[in-house]
């Protein structure tokens, strides 16, 4: 047996360059740079620094908001995610059974994904206006007290409405791509053998279609985690009460905001170790049961 | 060698000749502002006024979004070593600009150094101190001031039969007839502002240790005091009565139900009576903030919100001379009467309200003027106004609890109580910040 062996132990070292390059610039030095700030303590304008160890994590867990964020962030995720998954899945089974007008359909359904969060959000805003947005006047006529302004509950509602209808439409592609990939044969010879619709869907189809479900989950986590930040600053600012007020959100105005450069940095890296457990968690646990 | 000294005439000529055309071309300085829409462009007016007015100096005004944003982007460029020459600072932000030690190069100095005298007294009284240090001297230039006042729907009063209250006691006297009437009798744009720090200025009260951050770093905030409980118990039980309207926590939110006439007085900014103008329907007059007679016998001046300029440390002589000139212009009387007509705001100079009341400003509108007068009431020591750390997030964590407290999430007592807990730490923690 004779090993082969590339002659040009250069190449693809050269090769990796550039992907090595934007992850440095755009992802570690980033990262490297929060981490550092999260042990010190510093005025605004950067001129007294001092290193504090972990004091600035210490205050997060003693600051009463964070827990609220916290909660809202754990609640907000996964209801966006859930809803806008099943809703995206049933959409993408009724397109796919589709024969006549197939593209219009699948055209109306996909455009919200050219929509920005924050556009989404300003969308959302004139929907809920008090007296004049026609959701707030359906809502009210409904016979619910609906008050977004001042009640949590209700202002929690209106940032996951408009944060799953802006992501249903990208989970619509890829379940629709999913349930297209899944070949004629299989569904004929399931047809033969069962002929309920809902048990073929379930048996056959769904656990056909993991894969991509797997694959929208991780990125539906990411999504409401961080691509909500546009919907939450156009339509509630974290408020009322701090009800509706993200990690995310928070990491902008304690930062931005507040110019609190240590404890906002230190509520990233507590953020970015959370996505990256989540992220784990999925890929040992869940995509175990799958089958490629 | 004489090769040599030719090269060095011809080098020493040339770097004379450069020089020259240096100082032949205008020196140019940056201002970046907060003031998006028409405010924006009457700033941009204001600059080619200046710019036109004389040829040493060439200013450019750069819109850099709302307060915070151009906060946080001054603090970057100043960090990148990139600062403009003049930033625009709002009222919660002024403890962090001032307590950077050499950030700024403080106003009254600047002014002084370059030829352009500073005197304190020629400034309104509500309105000089506010960006000022203990004894007078301005860090700051206050640019865009203005103050809460009370609108009221005139019909709406009429059909009631009464007056505007001058204090809360007679709000409490008026207000069920206007509820009688139809109306939400009240609603309020800010409640940290209006209802905390004014509330405050209005009755005279400390707000913070260290003479309200102006002697030294502020740690402890005296927001949970009786008075304060006091008027937030009533303002609750007003709302459960429906003598009160809270819609929301944004500006807009509770200024929309005046302009829909839902509500017959709204408390807003002597600055909103532009806009008031133009939206509203009917005839409105403007009256000073309520007070508690019970809590003062006399009543006292309000502070300022809106922002101030502030010169950043580190130009060069030329770029510091042509900011102080601009300050000067800016402080002439008819450029702060084109600022006031233009966007509601107070004038800063005595000189400047004395030139509108000449020109007959406030016979054509008396609502311009009530801001002026209420800022001229008398002045108490806890008036001045008020320098406290992460003042932004104390004011998120006053809003979170008035929204808990109007929507009986929780009481006053124990909302009180977590404002003072949380301001304390925020304030504790700003304090090592500071060296």
């Amino acid at each position: 047996m004779k090993r082969q062996q590339f002659q040009h132990p250069f190449l693809p070292y050269f090769l990796v360059v550039p992907q090595v390059l934007i992850i440095s610039i755009f992802f570690v030095w980033p990262a490297a740079q929060a981490i550092y700030q999260s042990f010190v303590l510093e005025d605004a304008f950067g001129l007294g620094v001092q290193f504090v160890w972990f004091e600035n994590y210490e205050s997060i867990f003693n600051d009463r908001q964070y827990v609220v964020s916290a909660t809202f962030t754990a609640i907000f995720s996964t209801l966006v995610a859930f809803f806008s998954m099943a809703l995206a899945l049933f959409l993408a089974v009724k397109a796919d059974g589709i024969l006549k007008g197939a593209t219009s359909y699948k055209i109306l359904l996909i455009w919200v994904y050219a929509v920005a969060p924050a556009v989404a959000g300003i969308v959302g805003t004139f929907l809920f206006t008090r007296n004049l947005g026609p959701l707030y006047n359906l809502l009210i006529a409904s016979g619910w007290d609906f008050n977004p302004q001042v009640n949590v509950a209700d202002a929690a509602f209106t940032v996951i409405l408009v944060s799953v209808w802006k992501q249903v439409s990208v989970n619509f592609i890829y379940f629709l791509a999913g349930l297209q990939s899944i070949p004629t044969y299989v569904r004929e010879a399931a047809l033969i053998d069962c002929k309920s619709n809902v048990r073929r869907f379930w048996t056959i189809i769904f656990p056909l279609l993991a894969p991509t479900g797997f694959f929208v989950l991780v990125i539906n986590i990411t999504y409401a985690f961080f691509d909500t930040f546009g919907v939450i600053d156009t339509m509630t600012r974290g408020s009322p009460a701090g009800g509706t007020n993200t990690l995310v959100y928070k990491v902008y105005q304690d930062g931005f905001l507040g110019l609190d450069l240590g404890g906002s940095s230190a509520q990233s890296v507590i953020l970015m170790i959370l996505v990256l457990v989540l992220t784990m968690v999925q890929f040992r646990f869940i995509e175990r049961k799958i089958h490629y | 060698m004489r090769l040599m000294g030719k090269l060095a005439a011809v080098a020493v000529s040339a770097l004379t000749l450069s020089s020259a055309g240096s100082a032949l071309a205008a020196t140019e300085i940056t201002w970046w502002h907060a003031m998006g829409g028409s405010l924006g462009e009457t700033v941009n007016t204001i600059a080619k006024d200046f710019n036109a007015s004389q040829s040493d100096v060439m200013l450019t005004p750069i819109y850099k979004g709302g307060y915070e944003e151009t906060m946080t982007a001054s603090i970057a460029a100043f960090r990148a070593g990139q600062a403009p020459n003049i930033i625009q600072i709002f009222d919660a932000g002024a403890a962090t600009i001032i307590n950077a030690k050499g950030a700024v190069y403080p106003v009254a100095d600047l002014l002084n150094k370059y030829g352009v005298k500073f005197n304190k007294d020629v400034y309104i009284a509500g309105v000089r101190n506010f960006y000022a240090d203990n004894k007078g001297q301005m860090i700051g230039m206050p640019f865009n001031s203005s103050t809460p006042v009370l609108y009221y729907n005139k019909a709406a009063l009429a059909k009631a039969g009464v007056t505007p209250p001058k204090t809360w006691e007679e709000f409490e006297v008026i207000a069920p007839k206007l509820k009688a009437a139809g109306y939400v009798p009240l609603s309020q744009s800010h409640t940290p502002w209006i209802f905390s720090e004014n509330f405050h200025s209005r009755h005279n009260l400390s707000l913070s240790n260290e003479n309200n951050g102006y002697d030294g770093v502020a740690t402890k905030i005296n927001y949970n005091n009786k008075d304060m409980r006091h008027h937030f118990s009533k303002v609750k039980s007003w709302l459960d009565q429906g003598l009160y309207g809270y819609f929301g926590t944004k500006w807009n939110d509770n200024q929309k139900p005046f302009i829909d006439e839902e509500v017959a007085m709204w408390l807003g900014s002597s600055g909103s009576f532009g806009g008031l103008k133009k939206s509203a329907k009917f005839d409105f007059g403007t009256t000073y903030l309520p007070y508690w007679s019970s809590i003062v016998k006399k009543e006292y001046t309000t502070f300022i919100g809106g922002a101030a300029l502030f010169a950043f440390a580190g130009k060069s002589d030329a770029e510091n001379k042509a900011t102080a000139q601009f300050f000067a212009f800016l402080t002439k009387p008819e450029t702060q009467v084109f600022w006031h007509k233009q966007t509601g705001y107070v004038p800063i100079t005595k000189a400047a309200y004395a030139l509108a009341k000449k020109q007959g400003y406030y016979n054509e509108s008396p609502d311009a003027e009530v801001g002026i007068l209420q800022l001229s009431l008398p002045e108490g020591e806890n008036t001045k106004g008020y320098r406290l750390g992460y003042y932004v997030q104390i004011r998120e964590v006053m809003q979170r609890e008035y929204d808990k407290i109007f929507s009986g999430a929780t009481s006053v007592a124990d909302g009180f109580k977590a404002i003072e807990e949380d301001s304390n730490k925020l304030l504790a923690r700003f304090a090592k910040t500071v060296r």
